[in-house]
């Protein structure tokens, strides 16, 4: 398993692996939206939890479709198949790969871009405990959309359809928190939904990912 | 014991049988050559065996990871070199020689070379290194020969014969002679009949 995890984390970061351009996109995302709604603090703060957040769900669906599409086109998740590995642990640690090449950076990111879109200084704390138990809730769903879509051809756009609807409880509480931490409000109740949607998600993707993954190699 | 044991065994391909009824055993330190005409399912019974599908009906006996499947497509990832692919493999497959598994292939000269910038030949051959550093005992081959030049050939046809004399066995597809002392398996009288759920024959007759 962390022979896979760190063939991944090389694969990102060489030529090609697409290392980076979550954050990219993120930082593009962030810098625009004050040139479409204007500079201006009164109309920025409220919208900033939401723009972040949906800046972080859509960053991480660039890459979600070569969690297993890659590995499919040249062989390598038929070998891991008949490997000793079961199916099950590899969809975890390539979720686990994804998140660290992806939500990792973003969540790192935030707060920086936090302050192109005025978020206040006392939100800051809530926006990375918010993302950190979050964006691995992102990676193991897409992970799960990736194993259903393995194999077709433009199977991305179908991907997205599938997995964004699956965001939005990720999405709620995670802008809750942070607009409750901004308002100086009591935030463990959107913490505990969020941390409880992401225990949810590690306890029950990787079967879920692995029985749709084994469907598409018939 | 045999290694592998399969009775009765009918596969399917897109929800098409195409393959009924076949039976073999391969016991430690023998080959099986599979030989058929183009589609006829040697493909699909290679996979079934390497438990990649289920079996529409029939048995197979074979023990807990035995198998190390090899198919038209190599499991290489262009971007790390020779030799970073096949330590990848080694240590999913729970640690084989990777040096020694280049040297059988002769590919210790390009092993910082990334696998992208290999040639088809060159990257069989690193697909066919694989087999070694898994360290399974039975090999399933699909076309293992494609692209490889004469030279490979013989060199590969050692390998296996080395596989088989330490006790491996292994399943192959293939229309070259390999310099193998192995059984062939002709699977033309296995064809399934058309069944009531086949297309209707009008269909047969347009794409014949």
């Amino acid at each position: 398993m962390i022979a896979l995890l760190r063939r991944d984390l090389t694969l990102a970061v060489r030529a090609g692996g697409g290392f980076g351009l979550g954050v990219a996109f993120f930082l593009i995302l962030c810098a625009l939206v004050p040139f479409g709604v204007g500079p201006d603090t009164a109309a920025l703060q409220p919208i900033a939890p939401g723009i972040l957040w949906l800046g972080a769900l859509l960053a991480c669906l660039l890459s979600l479709d070569r969690i297993f599409a890659l590995d499919h086109e040249d062989g390598s998740l038929d070998l891991l198949a008949t490997s000793p590995l079961p199916l099950e642990g590899a969809v975890a640690v390539k979720a686990l790969a994804h998140w660290i090449t992806t939500g990792l950076p973003l969540i790192l990111s935030a707060p920086l871009f936090g302050i192109l879109l005025h978020l206040p200084a006392n939100a800051i704390p809530p926006l990375l405990v918010s993302l950190l138990l979050g964006t691995p809730a992102l990676s193991m769903l897409g992970a799960f959309g990736a194993a259903v879509t393995v194999g077709l051809r433009r199977g991305g756009l179908l991907l997205s359809l599938l997995v964004l609807p699956l965001y939005i409880p990720t999405l709620i509480f995670g802008t809750e928190m942070i607009r409750r931490g901004q308002e100086g409000g009591a935030t463990a109740t959107p913490l505990l939904f969020l941390a409880g949607i992401t225990a949810g998600t590690l306890a029950v993707i990787p079967f879920a990912a692995a029985a749709a993954l084994r469907v598409n190699l018939r | 014991m045999s290694l592998l044991s399969v009775h009765d065994l009918s596969v399917a391909r897109g929800g098409l049988r195409t393959l009924s009824g076949v039976s073999f055993t391969l016991d430690a330190g023998q080959a099986l050559i599979l030989r058929g005409p183009n589609g006829i399912g040697k493909t699909t019974l290679l996979r079934t065996v390497a438990g990649l599908q289920g079996p529409v009906a029939g048995r197979i006996k074979i023990a807990d990871d035995a198998v190390a499947y090899a198919a038209h497509a190599d499991g290489l990832k262009g971007a790390l070199s020779v030799a970073e692919n096949l330590a990848f493999w080694a240590q999913v497959f729970g640690g084989g020689d990777v040096a020694g598994a280049m040297a059988a292939m002769d590919l210790a000269a390009l092993s910082d070379r990334p696998a992208a910038a290999l040639s088809a030949g060159q990257k069989r051959r690193l697909g066919l290194a694989r087999l070694l550093v898994a360290r399974r005992p039975l090999w399933v081959l699909d076309e293992p020969t494609v692209s490889l030049d004469a030279a490979s050939v013989a060199r590969f046809g050692n390998m296996l014969r080395g596989h088989l004399a330490q006790g491996g066995a292994a399943l192959i597809a293939t229309h070259i002679d390999l310099g193998l002392d192995a059984r062939v398996l002709d699977l033309t009288p296995f064809r399934a009949k058309p069944s009531t759920d086949a297309p209707p024959a009008g269909f047969n007759e347009a794409f014949a």
